[in-house]
């Protein structure tokens, strides 16, 4: 199968003035901020509805999500390098980022791990209040967006790294169209921290 | 973002420099928590550094500070609707169902 089946991968459409695959997981993000949102609005809704409210800080776990928010963040950083080593033409150094961004993914899995494991052990769970089935909900939803960015970012390391080889131009369009995506989780997690743990 | 001619040392310096500063208000969004106040000053509070911390993820490393016109007109119109949605519940306020 040609590679030039899907036009303008790489090249600028005249009329759009970026190419596919940008303006493609532009319009998939915006997506997900309405489908975010969606979530936020209802967490407004029930919480100005709600005859008591409990502190995220009383149930939670802040120095944890704290570990986790530095992950993510640092994550980004990585991930963001990743795409300008392979600008720089240093494949090395993206393979180097790429993989401490990948492993930082899976250090916010972990600790997530250890938070969902402790309030399961003290019976706390998403039917116990609706704090605790927004705060399942939201992180979960959040949760399974970070897998499918692993997933993703795991791809680019390992087989679909290949096409640094045959086109390093289109890898380096790749790997920037799954920075976009990762930054946006991160993007989402800055929110989700204060509003469910601080608030 | 081109991906061609990026003057990368630049670009590290400006990452870097996001980076140290996302870390900070971090910092200053936890610290600010435990300040006893009034928890809508503490909501408004959290929100105006959630809100700056996503401007520079977006800004800088999702290059949105120099992105194209059609990228930046979706998000605006994405910005509407998503305050719109936000705003819905308010309605059950102003306007509540008398029982």
């Amino acid at each position: 199968m040609s590679l030039e089946i899907i036009p303008y991968t790489i090249e600028v459409r005249e009329d759009t003035g970026v190419n596919n695959a940008k303006l493609g997981i532009w319009l998939f993000l915006t997506s997900e901020v309405m489908l975010f949102g969606a979530l936020f609005s209802s967490y407004v809704f029930l919480r100005i509805g709600a005859a008591s409210w409990p502190e995220g800080s009383s149930i939670l776990n802040i120095p944890m999500a704290t570990l986790n928010t530095a992950f993510l963040i640092t994550s980004s950083i990585t991930m963001v390098m990743s795409w300008l080593s392979l600008v720089e033409k240093n494949f090395s150094a993206y393979k180097k980022y790429m993989l401490v961004t990948i492993l930082l993914g899976l250090a916010f899995l972990v600790v997530k791990y250890f938070e969902y494991s402790a309030k399961f052990e003290h019976h706390l769970y998403p039917s116990t209040n609706t704090f605790l089935g927004l705060y399942f909900l939201m992180t979960g939803l959040h949760v399974l967006h970070v897998i499918g960015g692993l997933i993703m970012n795991i791809y680019l390391l390992l087989p679909g790294a290949k096409m640094w080889q045959s086109y390093p131009e289109r890898f380096t369009n790749r790997v920037e169209t799954a920075g976009l995506y990762w930054h946006f989780v991160d993007l989402v997690w800055i929110f989700l921290f204060p509003i469910l743990y601080l608030l | 973002m081109s991906s061609n001619h990026v003057d990368t040392k630049k670009h590290l310096k400006i990452y870097l420099t996001v980076y140290i500063s996302l870390m900070i208000l971090t910092g200053v969004t936890v610290f600010a928590s435990y300040i006893p106040t009034t928890v809508g000053l503490g909501i408004t509070l959290a929100l105006i550094i959630a809100s700056i911390k996503s401007s520079l993820v977006a800004g800088y490393f999702m290059h949105l500070i120099a992105e194209k016109k059609i990228i930046f007109w979706t998000l605006v119109l994405t910005a509407i609707f998503f305050i719109f949605l936000i705003f819905i519940p308010l309605m059950s306020v102003l306007d509540p169902i008398k029982y």
